[in-house]
């Protein structure tokens, strides 16, 4: 077990230095994020004139896309932490180590919450002073959908890394557009019921859908809906059981194929 | 320790692909002694790489048996991986982290006790001191050789695997490798296997060689029996024998 540890410590320090080791890349962290809200705080405020449906909730635009972000960067966290191996060919020396897939995705999982938050919580600050809307107003539902899109992006970015270790860097775009597929049937911005009634049981599928939902019958209704919490827990549970199927599964083919000491740039 | 540190036996790789099947190795069988170097010699294509994947668990073989230190390794791979290394020109660390953090990071991922101590030693040993807050990216290929060097011997590893240690190395770095890999073994009995095409490294290092072609392991010996048996001077020339035999097959009548 002690060992175990060191060695997801040794993973997560391998991305620290890494992420701490390059200011552009800390910049983009929060880069994206502070657009998108400011972009979307500018779209809140001219829904304030004209809808009331907005205007019933100050910051539900907002909050859905700082939200929205937080599934994004959980999702690219994962992805791009592998994408490091393979850009710097080190799978090899990686695989030949103690270093277990489990621990190598327990690791990514880890830098994709540490990557998300650096992300994440500067746009979450800046949205206070610039448009008068704290999202920490949401309270303890705030940690609840946080966690629920967290996983979601987790098992997003382990199939991603599934599908990169077993069609090499080919793949490599998967990890910034994969997830935007995700977007239209996720009710970010409108409720799910304003999907086509055939896309609608596509969009219950998606643990999203039900973390948005919540998030807009705690901003409308002041009521923290436990049933859709539950179902974005079910749905995530099931996301990843595949995710983690299908990178031992990835590990394997590659294993099969030779491809752990061919992947690089 | 074992006394046969790596046991092979009816060793095979196929690959399938869309053209069809490709065999990389093809029923090989061997055995090093603990404290004993062995040679995989064989040009492009012979098998070599193949056979180190899968002695390492990074290939999982099509048939065969591999046992190492006594355990069945494509079994029970973990418990046999923390008692060895790998060295290869061609497998990286990690570039834009320096010196210093890879060789952290892989003390950690090998659970080294004692690991400020075990570093320093391999610095003073490999004379890496004055590379450590270097990127390993920006280092060259001699450097990149002690760095690596360093990383294979964090775990004071039983059995070394290495990919042509000395591969583009200038003479004097070549020399001091093999001298360095030489004590090495001597202070701690522990077996070496590597794949080269230098053949006076070969000569040098290895007690035992084993000649592939085309997958298969089509002599052995040590060189100084080998060079007898073909009538030859040096292990370069049989090993061109061996090399151009496969040639000649390859050019129609």
């Amino acid at each position: 077990m002690s060992q175990s540890l060191d060695r997801i410590t040794a993973m997560v320090l391998r991305y620290t230095y890494l992420l701490r080791g390059s200011w552009p890349r800390l910049l983009e962290l929060a880069y994206w994020p502070t657009m998108q809200m400011i972009i979307w705080g500018f779209i809140t405020q001219f829904f304030m004139g004209h809808s009331s449906w907005v205007a019933e909730a100050v910051g539900v635009l907002l909050a859905a896309v700082l939200l929205w972000d937080v599934v994004f960067r959980s999702q690219l966290g994962v992805s791009i932490c592998f994408l490091e191996e393979m850009w710097s060919r080190n799978l090899g020396h990686l695989f030949v180590s103690p270093l277990r897939p489990h621990e190598l995705s327990l690791s990514l999982m880890i830098m994709a919450l540490i990557r998300t938050l650096i992300g994440v919580l500067p746009a979450m600050l800046l949205a206070i002073p610039l448009y008068h809307y704290s999202i920490f107003t949401l309270g303890l539902p705030l940690l609840a959908f946080f966690v629920g899109l967290m996983i979601m992006g987790w098992s997003l970015g382990l199939i991603i890394v599934g599908l990169i270790l077993r069609l090499g860097l080919g793949a490599e775009s998967l990890a910034w557009v994969a997830i935007f597929a995700f977007a239209p049937i996720s009710g970010i911005y409108y409720p799910i019921e304003t999907l086509p009634a055939w896309l609608q049981p596509i969009a219950w599928a998606t643990p999203a859908a039900y973390v948005f939902e919540g998030m807009r019958s705690v901003m409308f209704d002041g009521v923290f809906r436990w049933d859709l919490w539950f179902g974005a827990m079910a749905v995530n549970a099931v996301y990843l059981s595949f995710a983690t199927l299908s990178i031992l599964f990835a590990f394997r083919a590659a294993r099969e194929r030779g491809l752990l000491l061919q992947q690089g740039e | 320790m074992p006394q046969t540190a790596i046991e092979v036996d009816s060793l095979s790789k196929v690959f399938h692909g869309p053209r069809g099947d490709v065999t990389a190795v093809a029923d090989i069988g061997f055995a090093v002694p603990a404290g004993g170097t062995m040679a995989l010699l064989g040009g492009n294509g012979a098998g070599k790489t193949t056979t180190i994947s899968m002695l390492l668990g990074l290939l999982i073989p099509s048939g065969g048996s591999i046992r190492i230190l006594g355990e069945d390794m494509i079994r029970h791979r973990y418990r046999v991986l923390p008692r060895m290394n790998f060295s290869s020109p061609y497998v990286e660390l990690p570039h834009r982290l320096t010196v210093a953090e890879n060789l952290n990071i892989y003390a950690r991922l090998y659970s080294i006790p004692d690991r400020k101590a075990r570093l320093a030693q391999l610095v003073s040993q490999l004379d890496i001191g004055a590379l450590l807050d270097r990127p390993a990216g920006n280092l060259s290929a001699g450097q990149k050789t002690r760095v690596t060097l360093a990383k294979a011997l964090l775990n004071r590893p039983e059995i070394l695997l290495l990919d042509e240690p000395t591969a583009s190395l200038d003479p004097d770095t070549a020399d001091w490798v093999r001298s360095y890999l030489e004590a090495y073994r001597r202070e701690t009995g522990a077996a070496i296997l590597l794949a080269s095409h230098n053949m006076a490294e070969v000569e040098r290092l290895c007690d035992g060689v084993l000649m592939m072609r085309q997958g298969r392991i089509v002599d052995r010996g040590a060189p100084a029996e080998l060079i007898s048996r073909y009538g030859r001077d040096t292990l370069e020339e049989v090993f061109l024998d061996i090399a151009r035999a496969d040639m000649s097959e390859k050019v129609p009548a």
